[in-house]
């Protein structure tokens, strides 16, 4: 009934169609699950309650309050406002410091700990996390 | 004085760019058989302005010239010779004028190489890539202008970000802006056969060079950010899914796909469209790569400038060339020959366009990790990351059936390949690979599906790789490629699953015990360099009774002021170790990280080798 060339181009766009549902469905999903938010200790304070979900939380790291085991690092990140107390077990990027920027990686124990996983902190002396600089002209 | 020349050129160049839009656009209407020699005359120009002021920058960041803002905010009298020649495009503006340098000189090389092209298209040609030319003019012009006076003239620079003052991270920017400048030759040249109706075989194997070129750059630019990243930032990895590694790696995909997309085209004539359709996204996705960069709108550490005014430039700009684009192909693709007849389900075709749509499944992939934080931020205010698992969960099962198709493709032939009784080599090839699969995934210890599998297809490739080696039908430079891609796929696989880190906080004369070895901290030394002051750290790890002395830096730069480690990696071909420390506070303590890493070495081996294909591919070594 249709010609060859009918039926290939259908075929096509049949393919097409279908992986690009598939495609959108599977990108959706999993951003879904692997998204990780940024919170300042502000946000975390004010949450209704606590996710199980990974969050990242920015801030500055407060003067005086790094403490160093031999396994163990526990620091408070500031936003001026609220506090949040961090503890770390690994590997600490060069520009880790007492009244720099910094972005913690893990789980929240409660609204004021936090378990991290991983230490963020940025190349340049002068910076400070977008959203950190942004947290602490709001208040 | 100097800073004039710079700048007086950049004018003429806008001049002569002005005066090769108009003249290419009326003799695209009615054109000679013969080109005009004026052409000549004018690119030359136009070249020659470009790489005067290039060099009047090169030589104003040489003898620190401050009264150029741009000098004085990126060097310092003391930095070493070579990073005040790197310091040249290790800045915005001076980075830009590099764009442009390479968008002249590709367009002059394509102008003398393809004479034996149709005129009207290489007339063509010269009009679009002069629009791109001028549009970075007048963004370089009046948005970052490299050649600013400052007066009074200060004494001392600002100097250049510590980070950047490194031998693979100073040639990494120009070798990454080949690949992506390439790329708008690619452009220009298709917008130009598409108008000129010459999209077909000849003009696929004159544009496949330019295609090559682009590729090999971006690869092996790719590979010196990713090791520079490996021992600069001491997190020990060699990709990690950041922003702007992933900006780069999108055109990469791009390019892959169009580079076997354009050997359909060259050698059945088929394909017209959609090679057309890669080109444009190819240079739109290079072009977004520096918008993304330049803008600073990534949250990333790569994130060096942050001027919206520019970001809106390249923004309405890359728009207008992509508009533009549509524009043109949509009035002109219905000239393509129908090709339906001609095509078999079980071809070379087939496997060709199997493997650009997974190259495609990558990109978006890519493209929806990277952009989706700052969609949404835009939306609701709501500021994420994307991490790794997002990236590993999409890519990594689909890497499976990539791979599988990636062994079969290059057997099949042209055309029409009637599908045999099963091959028992193929089935041989299979077999061997799970059952040395398997017993690799349980002797690790990670007892994982798709571990296996992984490996399996990865080995399946590799086998059939080698054994094409036999085979005389089959090109070269594809094989050394393919090669390289398997080596790729093992290496990373081996050392994602063997890999072994240990950190802690240790103070000299500390001793630590992990996975059956020994590290002490012996002791730390304070050294000076020409312009930073080092702390050398003294380990001793002792491996089962092998001994291996690190020393890892931490290097204390006074302008500007930054802290940088530099890991300590004593690379063999099996395996990497890796130690990096750094400095808390100052009671003592050092934080320090520990890493095995297998056949890390292999890593970039293998990415060398895809890139050699491309060479080998380039000066047509597979068709003697």
């Amino acid at each position: 009934m249709y010609g060859k060339k009918v039926k290939i181009r259908a075929f096509f766009i049949i393919l097409v169609f279908t992986s690009a549902i598939l495609i959108t469905f599977l990108v959706i999903n999993s951003l879904k699950e692997n998204v990780v938010f940024f919170k300042s200790p502000t946000d975390i304070n004010n949450l209704n309650q606590i996710e199980s979900k990974k969050i990242r939380v920015g801030g500055m790291v407060k003067k005086n309050s790094i403490e160093i085991e031999n396994k163990n690092l526990k620091f408070v990140i500031t936003d001026f406002k609220n506090e949040i107390i961090v503890t770390f077990s690994g590997a600490v990027p060069n520009l880790f410091e007492e009244g720099k920027g910094v972005v913690a990686e893990g789980y929240l124990e409660d609204r004021k700990y936090l378990k991290a996983e991983k230490i963020l902190a940025k190349h340049d002396e002068n910076y400070m996390p977008p959203e950190v600089k942004e947290a602490m002209q709001g208040n | 004085m100097i800073n004039q020349i710079g700048a007086y050129s950049l004018y003429i160049c806008l001049f002569v760019s002005v005066y090769l839009i108009l003249k290419s656009y009326i003799s695209s209407k009615n054109f000679d058989k013969k080109i005009d020699q004026t052409f000549f005359a004018t690119l030359s120009v136009q070249l020659f302005m470009t790489i005067l002021s290039f060099f009047t920058l090169v030589f104003a960041f040489v003898f620190s010239d401050f009264s150029n803002i741009t000098v004085f905010n990126n060097s310092h009298t003391l930095k070493p010779l070579f990073y005040k020649i790197s310091g040249t495009w290790g800045n915005h503006e001076g980075s830009l004028l590099l764009w442009l340098l390479v968008l002249t000189f590709f367009l002059f090389i394509f102008f003398v190489t393809s004479k034996k092209m149709n005129v009207r298209y290489r007339i063509l040609t010269i009009l679009f890539q002069e629009i791109i030319i001028l549009g970075f003019l007048l963004f370089i012009l009046f948005t970052s202008n490299p050649f600013l006076n400052i007066f009074p003239i200060p004494n001392e620079g600002l100097g250049l970000n510590p980070i950047l003052q490194d031998p693979a991270l100073a040639i990494h920017p120009p070798l990454l802006y080949v690949g992506y400048v390439g790329t708008s030759i690619i452009f220009s040249a298709s917008l130009a056969a598409l108008i000129t109706k010459t999209v077909d075989n000849v003009w696929a194997s004159h544009i496949k060079n330019w295609i090559l070129i682009s590729w090999i750059f971006l690869s092996v630019g790719i590979l010196l950010g990713s090791i520079w990243a490996y021992y600069e930032l001491g997190w020990g990895g060699f990709w990690f899914w950041d922003p702007v590694e992933n900006v780069s790696l999108m055109p990469w995909f791009c390019l892959t796909a169009l580079l076997h997309s354009i050997i359909v085209l060259k050698n059945r004539n088929v394909f017209h469209s959609w090679t057309v359709i890669l080109s444009i996204t190819t240079f739109s996705l290079s072009m977004s790569g520096t918008f993304l960069v330049r803008s600073g709108i990534l949250n990333s550490i790569h994130t060096f400038a942050n001027d919206p005014s520019r970001g809106v430039f390249i923004l309405t700009f890359l728009l207008f060339l992509v508009l533009l684009a549509v524009f043109i192909f949509f009035f002109n693709q219905k000239n393509f020959p129908d090709t339906y007849q001609r095509s078999f389900l079980v071809s070379r075709e087939t496997s060709i366009l199997i493997n650009n749509w997974f190259m495609m499944f990558f990109l978006s992939v890519v493209l929806v990790g990277t952009a989706y934080p700052i969609f949404l931020e835009v939306i609701n205010d709501a500021k994420i990351s994307v991490g790794p698992p997002f990236y590993h969960k999409l890519i990594v099962p689909f890497l499976i059936p990539f791979l599988f198709f990636m062994a079969l493709g290059p057997n099949i032939k042209w055309i029409k390949n009637k599908i045999k009784k099963l091959n028992t080599s193929q089935i041989i090839f299979l077999i061997l690979s799970f059952v040395i699969s398997f017993f690799i995934v349980l002797n690790t210890n990670t007892n994982y599906l798709f571990s296996t599998l992984l490996f399996t297809f990865s080995f399946y490739l590799f086998f059939n790789v080698i054994n094409s080696f036999q085979k005389k039908n089959s090109n070269l430079s594809q094989k050394v490629s393919h090669l390289g891609f398997s080596i790729f796929m093992l290496s990373i696989l081996f050392n994602g699953i063997l890999s072994k880190e240990n950190s802690a906080n240790m103070k000299v004369g500390d001793e630590i015990n992990f996975l059956n070895k020994k590290l002490i901290f012996e002791n730390v030394k304070v050294e000076s360099d020409s312009n930073f002051k080092k702390l050398v750290g003294e380990f001793k790890l002792n491996d089962n009774g092998k001994i291996i002395h690190f020393k890892p830096e931490i290097r204390v730069y006074s302008q500007p002021e930054t802290i940088t480690s530099e890991a300590d990696i004593s690379s063999t071909l099996f395996s990497d170790n890796f130690l990096v420390f750094s400095l808390i506070k100052n009671d003592g303590f050092f934080n320090v990280r520990y890493q095995h890493k297998p056949l890390m070495i292999w890593i970039w081996i293998s990415v060398l080798l895809m890139s050699l294909g491309g060479v080998f591919s380039f000066f047509k070594l597979n068709e003697k």
